[in-house]
């Protein structure tokens, strides 16, 4: 008997760990639903980004940003009559994930739209679910280009593969491109490796800023793949160090880039490593001691700590009480979640102040006329449903933190 | 090839990493058969452990008195973990179908992971971890060792004649060896066992957290995260070398590393492998070994009499 008390005492113990957890992760939701007067209608946004996990850095980020956006809406009654509620879920950065919530979230009548999810290779498995439903996904963060132009974008022939995509950001071939040019033009490398994670975002990323890159005139010396949650990238960084590149570019996420970034570094090669949007966060300098000052990200639009429409969406962040930083992509989400809220004020101000029927169609083809101005500038969407904002800005490492070292908007 | 000498050094720095959390899995395997899944987490707490003593001592405290506090400091943690998962969650299934404790392990691990993400501050990323400064040394003009490799080069042998000398040599050691060649008659014959088993699990944490400060002080950076993909790789190298034999962990960690760097750097220079080399591939070609390893010696580099028991 002595043996049984134990086996419960121990599933008890696990069970109460696996709890903790798990309402650890739901938090800061309260404020957003009081649907409880009358003729109120409540509209749900759903929000899928990594909520665990290595990039949950990020993903707190947009679902607070969403959130924070939502309540505003709510504050200022936006849109007369209905009352928004976000419903957040974690894809864990795994595209299984993302499918399983787009599945959930399709199914729950009450949502109009969705803001997420942060990675390309995600947002693959997701919109046909979405397409499939007619339900409006708005992305803060993917730049595969293939998401909105269709596969076969380089070759010149742009189809848009799903009318319910849209996205906040700027592809990866506007970020790749302007990167190469950077680097060429500006910071005068010649010589360049480049190392991706074979994933969906960061193998296209560094396809695209090499055609780049040797069309200008450049030379790739090298190139070598990491796998991404891997931490020992040794190996590569000798062979980034014999191949007597001048500079490094990285095409993938922060966790990976800082690594390799320090392991370069410690080999003897002083050369900088330049990535994309994917690197640019805090933690690629602050998870290691080794100093990364010279390395460069790319990222879409201004730095929002300088854009005047911006000031309120950080003033509002910081009284909001959030536990995690909106990090790089809180902007875009507050915009994509807004977005979202203008075509249901559109969609509500057409029929009479209600919600028609066939509400979920009807928002996905307000979302293609959605225009106004948001923290990153001006919002609006093209005939693919990608963000008509190409604003782009180089950021350098200097004294462990990211400075914004050049701003352009982006033409060909 | 030139560039031979600095991959091989790069392969044995992480074998011996691989090595040491490896001994962990092949202990516990060579005396309860169980694969303790949850010891690649053990080894990811040593290193949380590793950290808090860091941050606990006053700022300003040398490396060389830090880290072997730091170590201390993780070990006591790791085999706090350790035993406690030994005596709560293995020890009530011992006589259980063997699956069950192995998905007891995976679900350990999973909670372990996320309770560390949840409850450790700011850990829901990389957290940093201190790094040994100053510059590699210079070996020859293609070979230059870092001080955080030459750190766990050095370690790593040392903990291993310990280990050897005391499972040799000592009392409790040879009792370790009755045990895992026959616990029934070993307990008849007045040993123990329970007492051994956790001393099993307890030494295989405390070279967990030897590893995860060696580990810590390369990288600069420890995460939640960490212990699943090296777990993995241990386990491989323990059973690459023999799983239950504990030199057989060393030699196969040293095995795997070597074969991981060098196929990084080489095998896309074959003509027609261009594809399949780099970085991509290291693991491919790591498992690729495995599998031809253990068609010519299926109980691995070292191992003896384990058909018997798998």
């Amino acid at each position: 008997m002595r043996h049984r008390s134990l086996l419960i005492l121990t599933s008890v113990l696990t069970t109460g760990a696996l709890t903790l957890t798990a309402c650890g992760s739901r938090d800061d939701k309260g404020g957003s639903d009081n649907n409880a007067s009358g003729d109120n209608v409540t509209v749900v946004i759903g929000v899928d980004a990594p909520l665990t996990g290595s990039l949950s850095a990020l993903g707190q980020g947009i679902k607070n940003s969403v959130d924070l956006a939502v309540q505003t809406a709510n504050k200022n009654k936006e849109v007369p009559g209905v009352t928004f509620k976000i419903e957040g879920l974690d894809d864990q950065a795994v595209p299984a994930s993302g499918q399983a919530n787009a599945t959930k979230l399709v199914g729950n009548k009450d949502v109009l739209g969705v803001v997420g999810p942060l990675n390309s290779g995600v947002s693959q498995q997701m919109q046909g679910v979405f397409a499939s439903a007619n339900l409006a996904q708005v992305s803060p963060a993917n730049t595969n280009p293939a998401l909105s132009q269709g596969d076969n974008w380089g070759k010149g022939e742009f189809k848009r593969p799903f009318k319910t995509y849209f996205r906040t950001a700027a592809t990866d071939v506007v970020q790749g491109k302007f990167a190469a040019q950077y680097l060429f033009k500006d910071a005068g490398k010649k010589k360049v490796f480049v190392v991706d994670d074979k994933q969906t975002y960061g193998a296209g990323l560094a396809a695209i800023f090499s055609d780049e890159f040797k069309r200008l005139g450049g030379t790739v010396v090298g190139t070598d793949h990491v796998t991404v949650k891997e931490t020992d990238f040794s190996s590569t960084a000798d062979k980034v160090k014999s191949s007597g590149a001048d500079s490094v570019y990285f095409g993938g996420q922060y966790p990976e880039g800082g690594l390799l970034s320090d392991q370069i570094k410690k080999t003897g090669a002083k050369i900088p490593v330049m990535g994309g949007d994917g690197i640019y966060d805090p933690a690629f300098i602050s998870a290691s001691a080794e100093a990364n000052d010279g390395d460069l990200a790319t990222s879409i639009g201004y730095p929002v700590e300088k854009l005047d429409t911006a000031k309120k969406f950080i003033a509002d962040y910081n009284a909001g009480g959030y536990k995690d930083p909106y990090a790089a992509y809180g902007g875009y989400s507050y915009d994509a979640g807004w977005s979202i809220i203008q075509a249901v004020k559109a969609v509500v101000a057409a029929n009479n102040g209600k919600l028609p029927a066939d509400a979920r169609a009807k928002v996905t083809e307000a979302l293609g006329k959605v225009s106004f101005d948001g923290v990153t500038g001006k919002v609006s969407f093209d005939e693919y449903g990608d963000t008509t904002n190409k604003q782009l800005t180089v950021y350098k490492v200097e004294g462990g933190k990211w400075v914004d070292v050049k701003s352009d908007t982006f033409n060909q | 090839m030139h560039e031979l000498p600095q991959q091989l050094a790069n392969g044995l720095a992480l074998g011996a990493l691989y090595g040491l959390i490896a001994i962990g899995y092949t202990m516990v395997y060579g005396i309860v058969q169980l694969i303790n899944f949850a010891h690649g987490e053990i080894f990811m707490i040593g290193g949380f452990g590793a950290l808090t003593t860091y941050t606990a001592l006053p700022s300003g405290t040398s490396l060389l008195v830090a880290i072997p506090l730091m170590i201390v400091g993780g070990a006591i943690a790791s085999v706090a973990v350790a035993t406690a998962a030994e005596r709560f969650a293995y020890r009530p299934l011992r006589n259980a179908p063997r699956l069950a404790p192995l998905i007891t392990a995976i679900g350990l691990s999973i909670a372990l992971q996320q309770l560390v993400w949840q409850f450790y501050p700011d850990a829901k990323k990389a957290v940093s971890f201190p790094e040994i400064p100053g510059e590699a040394f210079e070996i020859t003009s293609n070979l230059s060792i870092q001080r955080s490799d030459a750190f766990v080069l050095i370690l790593a042998p040392l903990c291993m004649l310990a280990l050897g000398l005391f499972v040799s040599k000592s009392r409790s050691g040879r009792a370790m060896q009755a045990t895992a060649q026959d616990p029934d008659t070993a307990k008849l014959m007045g040993i123990n066992t329970d007492r051994i088993i956790v001393m099993a699990f307890a030494i295989g944490a405390a070279f967990a957290a030897v590893a995860a400060v060696a580990y810590g002080v390369d990288k600069g950076q420890i995460n939640f995260e960490m212990g699943f993909i090296l777990g993995l790789k241990a386990f491989t190298a323990a059973v690459l070398g023999g799983i239950g034999n504990i030199y057989g962990a060393m030699v196969g960690g040293v095995v795997l590393g070597i074969a991981e760097s060098l196929s990084i750097a080489y095998i896309e220079d074959i003509p027609g492998m261009q594809q399949l080399g780099g970085g991509a591939w290291s693991n491919v070609w790591a498992f690729v070994l495995l599998i031809l390893v253990l068609l010519v010696r299926p109980q691995g580099l070292l191992g003896e009499r384990v058909a018997d028991r798998a």
